[in-house]
């Protein structure tokens, strides 16, 4: 039943070779997070374009916003930097609702296995979208 | 029981909003990947395509409300791991506003792009 562990800190990385599942659940917790709040800040920069678009009257097309987006859909490097924000944005969606129930107490004697199911559903759902996010780019 | 382990301390209200908002995110997060990757190719974007969903009110609300739950559990996560990393005193103090001051930024200038991609001004 239960029982807690002294593992030592998982802030200590030094010692990645002794984490057991959960610590490295934390850990792709961690980096998925400051990915994700990263690319949010990046995203609204980006989709800023859309203010001086709206002055200029952009119902024409060729607009800065409409060209920065297709010209950034245009380059390969993009679509594959897409892929992983969907692999961050999936794995920290899986591991949060697996994190969600944990905070429940629910099922903590499996939270080993969740977090395998997490990063094996996220590597599933990811090799499954790769033809969609590189239409047109190959 | 399972002798329950959290390394957030402090205020209570903060944890039980990370939460919450994270239950919103998971559903949120996962339509916005859809809508604009699957159902509409990202590659295929327009201002036109953007403005026509932006003009609907539940859309805009939704957007809205993502912007600012994400920008919520985005910065609180932030300082939340700088907390884990021992984060004390007065640079606590410091990280604790320059957050703040820069998710509120973000949000004012997301409601800034949502309004000009739906077409509204204010006069």
């Amino acid at each position: 039943m239960s029982q807690s562990y002294d593992r030592g800190a998982v802030e200590d990385f030094g010692r990645w070779r002794e984490f057991s599942a959960g610590m490295w659940a934390w850990v792709f917790h961690k980096f998925t997070g400051w990915v994700l709040v990263g690319y949010l800040f990046t995203h609204i920069a980006v989709l800023s374009t859309a203010i001086p678009a709206a002055e200029g009257g952009a119902a024409a097309g060729g607009d800065i916003y409409t060209t920065t987006l297709q010209g950034l859909e245009s380059l390969l490097v993009v679509r594959f930097l897409e892929i992983g924000l969907l692999a961050v944005a999936v794995f920290h969606i899986l591991n949060g609702v697996r994190l969600l129930f944990v905070d429940l107490g629910v099922g903590l004697d499996s939270q080993d296995k969740s977090f395998y199911a997490s990063v094996i559903l996220t590597g599933a759902i990811v090799v499954a979208s790769i033809p969609t996010f590189l239409t047109g780019a190959i | 029981m399972a002798e329950r382990y959290s390394s957030f301390r402090g205020n209570g209200s903060l944890w039980l909003l990370q939460r919450l908002t994270a239950v919103f995110l998971i559903g949120i997060l996962a339509f916005h990947f859809m809508l604009l990757h699957f159902v509409n190719h990202a590659a295929e974007i327009t201002f036109a395509g953007t403005t026509a969903r932006m003009q609907q009110p539940g859309y805009f609300a939704t957007m809205v409300l993502f912007l600012a739950t994400g920008t919520f559990h985005g910065v609180n996560g932030v300082y939340n791991a700088l907390l884990n990393q021992g984060l004390d005193g007065t640079a606590r103090t410091v990280v604790k506003y320059g957050l703040a001051i820069v998710g509120l930024a973000l949000v004012i200038q997301g409601i800034r792009v949502a309004m000009a991609m739906a077409g509204v001004t204010i006069a």
